[in-house]
């Protein structure tokens, strides 16, 4: 049977609703991503950065701040060891921040940097950061959390302060909870699943 | 003759707008913001706030030169073009050109606005460096600053008391808009400001400096003020952050340079002397007193001035598990906050020893529950480092 | 064809009638439009005075949420599915809407929809609290437990407009009489078609946006949260990429209203006919280029902010297209001004004022100090209730007589009128004071220099609410009778509705009209 015209149009239409489901539901977050990325939104740093060779910019000092800040319910002492450097750019530097779990508890963290002003984000290079992983502490555990960075040459010249601020989440049962939704998912033996976790 | 009345009441809107907005302009003052029937924007007292204000101002009277244009012509043609009066009707209806002129004329009146507003944007986006790095941190719901490169760093909650607000007591001049901690800050200093959340998403805002960015989780914002003249400016968290957004007021007291620094100093001491009092035995009664003023201006939000709390959505302390529990309990929900519910907070970071052991203290002895007990300041720290 | 409704209850359950259907989502869509009233009515009277009087900030904040909702998807969207039901297919000469069955369905499914979000108020921890844009993290990780059944309300309300929008757009595009080309359509048509483009285009994203909520609270994904690499501000990016869209579905439609009404009672054709399709076409595609208008103060790069103000502010072009050839269309006509031309013309004049704040709160240094202010409140008010709000009551004056047969009465409509104009002006012109003098949105209590305008404001509002009581009232009364109407009503209107009976019979244009 030939398709009536309102039967094709019906059919048309729906393509087009679910084609905008689609786009909102996977292709909006990761281009957002990828717009964050390119203009520094929200003073989202880049993933870890390969180091070239750069010649350094010895005329040129930049202040670098470090803060720390706690999300809701995350009990763990957070703080940046240095509070703030000068660097030269193009020079690699290197800091820790210091992290102590006093909870009674194993814990996992995640912390999620930022950098202000924005505009200075894709100027600010990882080498090394503890935030490109989580982190796990035991009850009463503390841990120094290296991070190493370089300041591009290209940094606009209106800029001399940096600040990069790192938000320390707990995501212990989230962590957990992903987990699970794996189990049922692809049911693990429970060895596997404790081996995994 | 209704249609007199109506152009009537239309004609008396538009103009009685006007003048009201010019009265309001020199009736606005610096400190003393809190006047009535304000209907103007303030022109605050930084740069920015002026630029803003007149850039406002500008599009304004745009509109109104618009406004009396268009209406103009229409209630010209509304009061000769009636049949009432046996006006016959034309009968045109089409012109490119003036559909072209109508096109045109408003873009260009558009460009005569984008120049100053870019150009004023430009002069908002400025990084220069600054004198001066306060981190403001929002929570559910009272502000944190952070004067970064100094210990100094506190909360400010609203200071005023609940019986105002449940109309008990008459209402203080500055209702709602007056916190137990201002935000003190040097004039003529470029201030900069990183803004971030601790759990929603809230947004300082303080009308007189026209400093309105978001504080997001996770993220920082960043904005920036140079205060001209001393004074005290308030403002309100702007971002709807759950039940108590209307009630974390944001108070800034900008001072002279060196009444700021000696401030600073005091501030510092303070700091170093509250760590000392962690050390100190305190009576009940001490511990008691301080407690109630504690869980005043910190719990009783959630679980409410008579310590009932909110069915379904914050528990009760009056005879609840926790504070009629065991001591290790109550101490692990208030330093580290409760794993099931978010609004729970870990206080632990964000009150000292001291007022922990109060509070605690209190809420097992207050609302009837007769606990009897007592914590003392270095239980709590010997409990977080444990 | 000559069979008429079935007897009873099934008549309604069972309709596939163009008609009927969109009885039941007129009159659906009032009973959404007094709940979500009488929710406005209580945050008015809590903000009465300073203090908290009768609510507390929880409740308080389940009635703004619900007040924005009820009105948005209840009130206004299925009122103009309603309009658009009814008077489509007897435009362009349509036997009936092209999917009947689907259009039973996309209605039926409504009700369901709302008492799931009405049933929400009763459930532990209350309705939801988050605002009607629901941000999250307040609306994913901090809201209450009946977060769920909002977000599973929201899906089958987009359901319903998806649906509704399809029938609209297949009906428009296969349905029409032989003759009645694209461009000999009415206005109304046009603006419809370009809604339901637009409905089709972003509901789907709403229930994106609505679905990724449901997974982060529930499947511990993290689209919104930080912790697992997420962005908050990613879900209002998302929402307004929705939202703005939406805000023309509320408003479109409304013009189309308005330029039926005003040449009527003008004795004048429309002016400029097709620069009004031209300029609606653009108004629908601007509305895609400028959702971050919303998020001045979220911390966008300067550039993101320019673009967004540029795109804004030109979206005043073709608005002010409009605006100019109403007022082209009334100057040199023959003016009379029954109740629908009062709405039409008060439509025109308040929906500039709300403009014209739009225009202001475009200028992104400005919006600084406007947004989230009442100054905000004002603006959308200012374009809802007059846009959508009058523009649908004063279609329904209009073509009341050509639904029932009955004239409405002429003086209660006139009373109505002018109580709805006071009250609405009353309530919402001095929001825009109190938004400039710096009270934010969203607060159930205040400081004490807004006191005077907020009691001004709520005296307003319920003024404009019993407004409406008149209006149910001369409803009510025109249908069970009065003085019978004429198959024209008016002078000389333009339009194919125009030509069949009054009342127009259960089936129209059964064979196809002569369009000239």
């Amino acid at each position: 049977m030939a398709w009536s015209d309102n039967a094709k149009t019906t059919a048309k239409l729906l393509t087009l609703a679910v084609s905008m489901l689609g786009f909102a539901l996977f292709v909006m977050p990761p281009l957002y991503d990828a717009f964050c990325e390119i203009t520094g939104l929200n003073g989202k740093t880049g993933e870890r950065y390969e180091a070239v060779p750069a010649a350094v910019d010895r005329e040129r000092l930049v202040k670098v701040q470090f803060v720390a800040t706690n999300n809701e319910n995350m009990p763990w002492e957070f703080r940046p060891g240095t509070v703030e450097m000068r660097v030269h750019p193009g020079e690699p530097a290197d800091t820790v921040f210091i992290a102590r779990n006093p909870s009674g508890r194993e814990m996992i963290a995640q912390a999620i940097p930022s950098l202000a002003p924005s505009k200075a984000a894709e100027y600010f290079h990882k080498t090394e950061c503890f935030c490109f992983n989580q982190q796990t502490l035991a009850a009463g555990e503390s841990a120094e959390l290296g991070l190493r960075f370089i300041v591009d040459p290209d940094l606009p010249r209106g800029v001399n302060t940096i600040t990069l601020s790192y938000t320390l989440f707990d995501v212990t049962e989230r962590m957990a909870k992903q987990t699970n939704n794996k189990k049922a998912d692809a049911p693990l033996t429970e060895r596997e699943s404790k081996r995994e976790g | 003759m209704l249609m007199g009345l109506k152009r009537l009441f239309a004609f008396l809107t538009i103009s009685a707008i006007a003048p009201g907005l010019f009265a309001q302009e020199t009736a606005q003052k610096a400190e003393e913001g809190a006047e009535r029937w304000g209907v103007n924007m303030t022109q605050g007292v930084t740069e920015v706030s002026r630029t803003t204000y007149d850039l406002h101002m500008l599009i304004f009277w745009i509109c109104v030169a618009i406004g009396i244009v268009v209406f103009g012509v229409m209630f010209y043609s509304m009061w000769r073009h009636r049949k009432s009066k046996g006006y016959k009707a034309a009968q045109f209806h089409e012109s490119t050109f003036v559909e072209l002129v109508w096109t045109i004329i408003p873009t260009l009146i558009l460009v005569g606005m984008a120049v100053p507003a870019t150009k004023t944007l430009y002069d908002i986006y400025d990084t220069k460096e600054a004198d001066l790095d306060i981190m403001i941190t929002g929570y559910q719901w009272k502000w944190k600053y952070d004067y970064l490169g100094s210990d100094v760093s506190f909360f400010s909650n609203l200071s005023t008391p609940r019986a105002q607000i449940d109309n008990q007591l008459p209402k203080n001049d500055h209702y709602l808009l007056e916190v137990d901690e201002p935000l003190v800050v040097p004039v003529n200093k470029k201030i900069r400001f990183l803004i971030t959340a601790n759990d929603v998403i809230h947004a300082w805002w303080v009308p007189d400096l026209a400093v309105k960015k978001d504080a997001i989780p996770g993220f920082v914002n960043e904005s920036w003020t140079r205060i001209d003249e001393p004074g005290i400016y308030r403002g309100q968290c702007a971002e709807l952050c759950g039940k108590d957004h209307g009630f974390m007021p944001i108070v800034v007291k900008a001072v002279p340079e060196d009444e700021y620094h000696s401030w600073l100093s005091d501030r510092a001491e303070q700091a170093a002397r509250i760590k000392e009092l962690t050390n100190k035995t305190f009576t009940f009664d001490e511990l008691y007193e301080r407690g109630e003023k504690i869980y005043a201006s910190t719990c009783a939000a959630c679980h409410q001035p008579n310590g009932q709390g909110v069915p379904g959505a914050f528990p009760a302390i009056a005879g609840s598990k926790v504070a009629t529990g065991p001591m290790d309990g109550h101490l692990n929900m208030v330093v580290n906050g409760s794993s099931k519910n978010p609004a729970m907070q870990a206080f632990g970071a964000q009150l000292s020893e001291v007022d922990i052991a109060a509070v605690i203290t209190y809420q097992r002895n207050a609302f009837g529950n007769n606990m009897g007990d007592t914590v003392q300041p270095i239980d709590i720290l010997n409990f977080k480092n444990n | 064809m000559a069979h008429g409704p079935k007897p009873g209850i099934t008549r309604w359950l069972y309709t596939t009638n163009h008609k009927d259907i969109g009885s039941m989502y007129l009159w659906f869509s009032f009973a959404m439009f007094l709940l979500g009233g009488c929710m406005a009515l209580v945050i008015r009277a809590e903000l009465f005075q300073p203090g908290l009087q009768i609510v507390q900030p929880e409740f308080f904040n389940q009635m703004t949420t619900m007040h924005g909702l009820i009105m948005v998807f209840g009130a206004v969207m299925p009122a103009f599915v309603g309009l658009a039901n009814w008077m489509v297919p007897m435009m362009i000469g349509a036997p009936d809407m092209a999917l009947p069955r689907m259009n039973n369905w996309s209605f039926w499914i409504l009700p369901f929809a709302f008492a799931m979000l009405a049933s929400t108020l009763f459930m532990e921890g209350g309705a939801p609290n988050f605002g009607w844009t629901f941000y999250a993290p307040l609306s994913t990780e901090y809201a209450p437990p009946s977060v769920t059944f909002f977000i599973f309300s929201i899906h089958i309300m987009g359901a319903s407009s998806i649906m509704g929008a399809i029938n609209i757009v297949a009906t428009i595009l296969n349905m029409r009489a032989p003759g009645m080309t694209l461009m000999k359509m009415p206005l109304f048509v046009w603006t419809w078609l370009i809604t339901a483009y637009l409905l089709i285009a972003v509901m789907p994203v709403l229930a994106g946006v609505v679905t990724m909520m449901l997974m982060d609270i529930h499947f511990g994904t993290s689209f919104f949260s930080a912790a697992g690499g997420g962005d908050p501000v990613l879900f209002q990016h998302v929402f307004w990429f929705f939202g703005h869209p939406e805000v023309y579905i509320m408003i479109l439609p409304a013009f189309g209203i308005v330029s039926a009404i005003i040449p009527t009672f003008a004795r004048k054709p429309l002016f400029g006919y097709s620069s009004m399709v031209y300029a609606t076409a653009s108004i629908a595609f601007l509305s895609f280029i400028v959702w971050a208008h919303h998020m001045f103060t979220v911390g966008m790069p300067v550039a993101g902010e320019l673009f967004f103000m540029y795109a804004t502010m030109l979206i005043a072009v073709p608005t002010g297209v409009k605006v100019f050839n109403w007022v082209s269309t009334m100057f040199r006509g023959s003016m009379t001004f029954e109740t629908p031309m009062l709405f039409a013309i008060a439509f025109v004049i308040l929906f500039t004022l709300g403009g014209f704040s739009g225009l202001m709160l475009a200028i992104a240094p400005a919006d600084f100090q406007y947004h989230d202010t009442y100054f905000v409140v004002a603006h959308f008010h200012y374009v809802l209730v007059p846009g959508a709000i009058f523009s649908i009551t004063a279609g329904v004056y209009y073509w009341l007589p050509k639904w029932t047969g009955n004239m409405y009465n002429e003086t209660m409509g006139k009373v109505h009128f002018w109580l709805a104009f006071i009250g609405l002006n009353v309530t919402f012109f001095p929001m825009h004071f109190v938004g400039l003098a710096g009270m934010p949105r969203r607060i159930p209590d205040y400081a004490l220099q807004f006191a005077d305008f907020n009691q001004i404001a709520s005296m307003g509002a319920f003024l404009f609410g019993a407004a409406q009581l008149v209006f149910l009232f001369n409803v009510l009364r025109t249908v069970r009778g009065g003085n019978k109407a004429t198959d024209e009503v008016w002078e000389n209107p333009q339009g194919l509705e125009w030509t069949v009976p009054s009342p127009a019979p259960y089936h129209t244009f059964s064979t196809p009209p002569a369009v000239r």
